[in-house]
């Protein structure tokens, strides 16, 4: 009997990529604990932001009962909150004018104990223009610093070196405009341009005159497990002298000014620093303590940023770090990864399919949960007193996508470290120990500052920076550690070496899968 | 695309084990061919690098002329079935096809055909992790047919069955081959393919023993043997061996008796007298044929071994 061969029906079909990727997305959607664990990791990210925001207690009262009317604090012309506190000699300038000044001391003493000190690195003392005496309004100044010689600062955030580094010390502010330009000088001869800034918008009327301001003296002490700051304020005293208006200077001598004076909620105990000015023949004497400069975010500040709505971000990566593993492991402890690769033997491509499946769905999640967990921790967090720092909008969307970026990235690599061991504890354990221990170790302040920057460099957790969202400042001293929420890497850089490790354990991944008898 | 498996050659060591050692057989279309062996035989190992699953260390396994590796929707070609358990316990039956089927570029519509054929519908469902084993193997068998495949590589599809389901799976068995297909199935109880194989490969320590038709296997085992039911069997006996024959008894009432034809045995029991209900060719079991086949084996390999020992 001859028997003819069997010829399917079946209408042929594209053979494509497409198909196993659908494949993939079928296997995911139809098993309930996956599905469920991912929108666990949604929630318990949006819970455990509003959580941390709900336990957050924001209380002050400052002394003698005064209320807490300072505890948000002014905002710069760019909207970010300042510190605008110093002590200001002035006088109004009326148009275009200059302000030329010789400083020629600059001292500090603390004024815990009225004991002379080494001036802070960023205590200044110089000339300045001015909106007003309003904390936050728009300035330019020329100042001699305790530590980074004469530096041209504007708006807060501007700041730019000049050269000159002994005293006394020339300086000369002019205005023309919007425009102030600043220029330094040994001698009083020779000038050399230190910078020109803009100032939008300044009335034709501003203040114009010499100040002084000294920030905390802070010291961090860091230790395994626990972090002490000591800090005590610093008063400067600046003396002029060879002070030279030029333009329309209508009053008839200098208002002294504490400009932001703490209504109330300064730091508690000490001795307000003897803050004043005095005239002596030509010169005159400036005594300032405080700070002209952006409020840093960090441990003990009272704002809170857009990244500490994401605090669960840890948490919720957990879950996804299972749910991939996972997606893999139990291929291979049911023996369905024969089913899978039988149905498709280029085994690359199925590693590659479930890569895609499992970082979109994963992303898709971690996009929904940071949209919701931003917006609504931040409403809290407002109610409780406490102030955002506004970012732009550009950074507080890569924020939110990198922080679902970054989920989705570790999902993948969960998923090649599961290919890799073939079991969901072992690859579990391993992925956490990478990404989620090292981020912990580092932010909740277990660790000092200088090993949590370096697992901070060298592990995947290094990823986690794209969540920072206020820049450090070289002009005003602070811990900048990662408990801060400084990151040692940029957004990109950190994101990279999370996607470096994933690369390679994909490229495991693929080679081990197929390698191996199935 | 040619409906055939050709195994040429085998080799696969797992260690000091020699797995596959020379395996080579062809499965033509049309027949549901046996694959028989022990446990340990290399049935398994066969399949899965049939399959491109393990690797050979010589050798090749080509379906329909290819290395399974290069076929491009491979369940189009080759249906297979190795491990019903194989099995996302928390997914449901349909769901577990519909991703094989998706896969393929195939739709949910014939995921429900291949439903049908195999009978499970009322339960498809329902999570496979409740299914009975039965249930599971019919799921297996529906996962293999998905892709109307001209090959079937079927790895113990009977194992767990129940009586019925066993004689459902001979049948169904026996009809994908008459469509023209190519089915190999494995067992390592030669009864298991009693009624469903038209030709059988026997293994064992990883090459092939016998590579034959199951009638001549049987025709062969069976020899002239005639079969004769009597209540005087010591008589009988008695006058037989007389007359030349060799007679074993096989039951309480039954005599094999070889070296006579049936003519002359009833000649002799008539000469003599001695009353008898009937007298048959002797047909052997696959079983019995299959036992005749592996104790020559085994016996050679004792041999072997003895001289080999000495």
């Amino acid at each position: 009997m001859t028997m003819t061969t069997y010829r399917s029906e079946a209408p042929p079909a594209r053979d494509g990529f497409g198909q196993l990727l659908r494949a993939e997305w079928t296997k995911f959607r139809t098993v309930r604990g996956w599905v469920i664990g991912l929108v666990a990791a949604a929630l318990v990210i949006v819970l455990i932001g509003l959580f941390g925001a709900a336990a957050s207690n924001f209380s002050c009262a400052g002394p003698e009962g005064r209320s807490c009317a300072a505890s948000t604090p002014p905002v710069g012309p760019d909207g970010e909150p300042v510190n605008d506190r110093f002590y200001l000699a002035h006088q109004s300038l009326s148009g275009d004018g200059s302000i030329t000044a010789r400083l020629t001391s600059l001292t500090t003493v603390s004024s815990s104990d009225n004991q002379k000190t080494e001036p802070e690195p960023w205590t200044k003392a110089g000339i300045i223009i001015k909106e007003s005496t309003t904390p936050g309004s728009a300035y330019a100044a020329l100042a001699v610093t305790g530590g980074h010689g004469v530096r041209m600062q504007h708006n807060y955030t501007g700041d730019i070196a000049g050269t000159v580094s002994t005293k006394p010390s020339w300086l000369r502010l002019t205005r023309s405009g919007d425009t102030i330009t600043g220029h330094e000088s040994t001698d009083g001869t020779d000038w050399h341009l230190v910078g020109t800034v803009s100032l939008p918008g300044l009335p034709s009327t501003v203040r114009a005159g010499l100040f002084a301001a000294s920030p905390h003296h802070e010291v961090i002490t860091e230790s395994f497990v626990s972090t002490s700051a000591t800090s005590y304020p610093t008063l400067a005293t600046a003396e002029f002298d060879r002070i030279d208006l030029q333009g329309t200077w209508p009053d008839t001598g200098w208002t002294g000014d504490s400009i932001g004076d703490r209504a109330g909620g300064g730091p508690g105990g000490g001795a307000e620093p003897p803050v004043g000015f005095d005239e002596t023949g030509d010169g005159v004497t400036v005594s300032g303590a405080g700070n002209i400069a952006p409020i840093v975010a960090g441990r003990g500040g009272l704002g809170k940023t857009i990244e500490s709505s994401l605090v669960g971000a840890f948490a919720g990566l957990i879950a996804v770090i299972v749910v991939a593993a996972t997606f893999m492991t139990s291929e291979y402890r049911r023996g369905l990864i024969r089913t899978s690769l039988a149905a498709s033997p280029r085994r690359g491509r199925v590693l590659a399919a479930k890569a895609v499946v499992i970082g979109a769905v994963t992303f898709v999640t971690g996009l929904a949960a940071a949209v919701i967990a931003v917006p609504l921790v931040g409403a809290v967090e407002r109610d409780k007193g406490h102030f955002m720092f506004p970012v732009p909008t550009a950074t507080e969307v890569r924020v939110v996508v990198g922080t679902a970026a970054l989920l989705a990235v570790a999902a993948v690599f969960s998923l090649a470290v599961g290919t890799v061991l073939r079991r969901s504890a072992g690859a579990v354990t391993v992925v956490i120990v990478a990404i989620v221990l090292p981020y912990i170790l580092a932010i909740a302040s277990v660790l000092p500052s200088g090993p949590s920057d370096w697992l901070l460099r060298v592990t995947p957790a290094a990823a986690f920076a794209v969540q920072q969202s206020v820049p450090e400042y070289a002009q005003v001293t602070a811990s900048y550690a990662p408990a801060d929420g400084y990151f040692p890497l940029t957004p990109l850089a950190g994101f990279a070496v999370l996607c470096g490790y994933t690369a390679l354990a994909l490229g495991v991944a693929t080679f081990v899968l197929r390698r191996r008898d199935a | 695309m040619e409906a055939t498996i050709e195994v040429t050659g085998l080799r696969k060591r797992f260690g000091p084990t020699v797995a596959l050692d020379g395996m080579t057989f062809t499965v033509t279309p049309g027949k549901v061919t046996g694959f028989v062996g022990p446990n340990g035989a290399g049935k398994s190992t066969t399949m899965r690098a049939i399959l491109g699953l393990d690797s050979v260390d010589a050798g090749h396994a080509l379906v329909g002329g290819r290395p399974y590796r290069t076929l491009r929707h491979p369940l189009r070609q080759v249906g297979s079935l190795l491990d019903a358990g194989a099995l996302q316990p928390a997914r449901t039956g349909r769901n577990h096809l519909l991703w094989l089927a998706h896969s393929q570029g195939l739709g949910a519509r014939r995921v429900d055909e291949v439903v049908g054929q195999v009978g499970l519908a009322s339960a498809i469902r329902r999570r496979a992790g409740s299914y009975s084993l039965g249930m599971r193997q019919r799921l297996g068998i529906a996962a293999a047919l998905l892709g109307d495949p001209p090959v079937l590589v079927l790895d113990e599809p009977v194992n767990g069955m129940d009586p019925e389901g066993i004689r459902w799976m001979r049948g169904f068995l026996r009809s994908l081959a008459a469509e023209g297909r190519a089915v190999l199935v494995s067992s390592h109880l030669m009864s298991e393919l009693q009624d469903t194989a038209d030709h059988v490969v026997i293994v064992g320590r990883g090459k092939v023993i016998a590579d034959v038709s199951v009638a001549d296997l049987i025709e062969s085992a069976s020899g002239d043997r005639i079969t004769l039911l009597t209540t005087a069997r010591t008589q009988a006996m008695t006058v037989l061996a007389h007359a030349g024959a060799t007679v074993a008894v096989t039951g309480a009432d039954t005599l094999t008796v070889s070296g006579l034809s049936g003519e002359r045995v009833v000649a002799v029991l008539g000469e003599n007298a001695v009353p008898f209900s009937e007298v048959s060719a002797h047909r052997a079991s696959l079983e019995e044929a299959y036992m005749e086949l592996t104790r020559d084996a085994v016996e050679f390999h004792a041999a072997v071994a003895e001289e080999a020992a000495r």
